[in-house]
């Protein structure tokens, strides 16, 4: 239980942040806590389970954009959040049971694949999912629990409960029995094999779970900002979660939140600086993969800090 | 007389056109312990790998505790209680001791895992160890995490590929120890030192060019010529 201490200190900071940020940080702190989900989502697969998949995107967009279309069909937010996180689990549990024949690259090829695929379908059937330009969800249906989400500090508050319970469960679910046997498959799979863990249905039941976390993601993003699009089914949405969780940390439990953080305030200074801060952004990966090739967290950790959850 | 736990029939694998196992009868007594012997590239390994369900076989049946498990994949045939250790150490070097037994442990669902996982490091002598990462032990102890590991799923047949290469006498004493204690558990050994296979085995099965050359008691193996032959390098003394 000691490992609750550094998550609910965590937890209260980011809090505490929520009344004393500046209305503009503010709304980029909704942003991260938002894509942490999706990143956390993404370290259950890679972090934890050692699964690269390079298309997660996929079910980031698709939780948003079951979640907005039901919207603008007339759902209401709550089970419009819902379906979209319905939808992450579904995309991934049928993409999982093909991508997982294969493994290494191969995995990573054909979840890229199926990403693209879903992408061109979204832009094909434009008529109904909006196509390139997406559409924007009426701010009189972003309401959740009566709270108005159009407005910054509700929205801060709901994308903070989410982060909250993702970051609570990712906690429980790695420091559980069946979380030891999903990082056995990271490190060994055939003596996992031989200790009579099946790494198929193991391996998809975290493909399953990190996709929950990637639709809930999507679809929060989509109601908290107001707009669903194909867009946030590019390739770009497959390698942001990774990029965070590489840099927070793979294989920890804060790494996805500190990743996620630190690259939204690492693109917002350098575009004070240059006209071209994802030059900025490279650089940084570059040192980090040469200096902390574990990630923040996971080089602090290696170094003695064993504490680090 | 005890029931037959284990029973292979014609099992056959070949690798291009090497047959590394080439039509072997195999039984198991519940209880017993039995040793696989025979000069490298025997198929010693490769017919363990097929009873443990690593290998798919060409041609044969495996039956275990009555039933067909030929097809079973290998992870259920470990449900079913056959367990397999390693001939090159197969650990979570990244995890501590303590995570590699666990892993094997909570198998059975103990309610409570840390004094299970305990009992088991304490079987092996790595209870002073549970902290330590286990790719940082010394060869000798991850031989015995490894072993560690098969004991801790309480398998009803335990498969040991040359569970004693590495280790120091000490340590060798030790695991005949640990191999003794075994109550109920039909151990199938493939070993190269003769003397851990003369003080533990109950019966012996010489493989040689995949095939049986011989099985019997030790005292039957000891005085047969042609495994005297196979052994002294004179293969054509066993046609």
């Amino acid at each position: 239980m000691k490992a609750l201490v550094p998550h609910l200190a965590v937890l209260v900071a980011l809090a505490a942040m929520g009344f004393l940020l500046p209305p503009y940080h503010h709304g980029m702190m909704a942003r991260v806590l938002v894509m942490a989900v999706f990143a956390i989502g993404y370290n259950i697969a890679f972090g934890y389970t050692g699964l690269l998949s390079l298309g997660h995107a996929l079910h980031f967009c698709a939780g948003m954009m079951a979640c907005g279309i039901a919207m603008r069909e007339g759902v209401a937010a709550g089970p419009a959040l819902m379906l979209g996180l319905a939808a992450g689990g579904v995309t991934a549990l049928a993409t999982g049971l093909l991508a997982l024949r294969t493994a290494g690259v191969s995995f990573m090829i054909v979840t890229l694949m199926f990403a693209q695929a879903f992408h061109l379908a979204l832009l094909y059937y434009g008529g109904f999912t909006g196509g390139d330009e997406g559409f924007p969800l009426p701010g009189a249906a972003r309401r959740l629990f009566g709270l108005d989400l159009t407005q910054a500090g509700p929205r801060y508050a709901v994308a903070l409960v989410l982060f909250g319970l993702v970051l609570l469960a990712q906690w429980g679910l790695v420091s559980s029995r069946f979380g030891r046997s999903l990082i056995a498959m990271r490190e060994n799979e055939e003596r996992s094999r031989m200790l009579g863990y099946n790494p198929f249905t193991t391996k998809l039941a975290a493909l399953v779970i990190s996709g929950l976390c990637a639709g809930i993601a999507g679809a929060a993003y989509g109601v908290l900002f107001g707009y669903v699009g194909a867009s946030f089914g590019t390739t770009q949405y497959s390698i942001l979660p990774m990029l965070y969780v590489l840099l927070g940390g793979a294989g920890t439990t804060l790494g996805p939140l500190l990743g996620a953080g630190l690259m939204a305030w690492l693109i917002d200074a350098a575009s004070g600086l240059t006209d071209s801060p994802l030059a900025v952004i490279g650089v940084t990966l570059i040192g980090l993969v040469v200096f902390a090739p574990r990630g923040i967290l996971g080089t602090l950790r290696q170094r003695g800090q064993k504490w680090l959850p | 007389m005890a029931a037959v736990i284990l029973e292979a029939q014609g099992l056959s694998r070949a690798f291009g056109g090497l047959r590394a196992v080439d039509n072997v009868d195999l039984t198991l007594q519940e209880g017993e312990v039995h040793a696989l012997i025979g000069p490298n590239g025997a198929g010693k390994t490769t017919l363990v790998s097929l009873l443990s369900g690593r290998l798919t076989p060409d041609a044969g049946h495996i039956r275990f505790d009555g039933q067909d498990i030929t097809r079973l994949p290998a992870h259920a045939r470990v449900a079913r209680g056959i367990a397999y250790t390693f001939q090159i150490t197969s650990i979570y070097a990244g995890l501590s001791v303590f995570d590699n037994l666990a892993l094997a442990v909570q198998r059975s669902r103990p309610r409570d895992l840390t004094a299970a996982v305990q009992a088991a490091a304490l079987r092996v002598g790595l209870e002073g160890e549970l902290q330590a990462e286990a790719g940082a032990l010394s060869y000798g102890h991850q031989r015995l995490l490894e072993i560690g590991m098969g004991l801790a799923l309480a398998p009803r047949l335990l498969i040991l590929d040359e569970p004693t290469q590495g280790l120091a006498n000490g340590e060798i004493n030790d695991f005949l120890t640990l191999v003794r204690g075994l109550k109920g558990t039909t151990v199938l050994l493939i070993e190269h030192n003769m003397d851990v296979v003369m003080a533990l085995a109950d019966r012996i099965t010489v493989l040689h060019f995949g095939q049986v050359l011989a099985s019997g008691s030790p005292a039957a193996i000891r005085a047969d010529a042609a495994v005297q032959a196979a052994y002294l390098g004179g293969a054509d003394a066993a046609d």
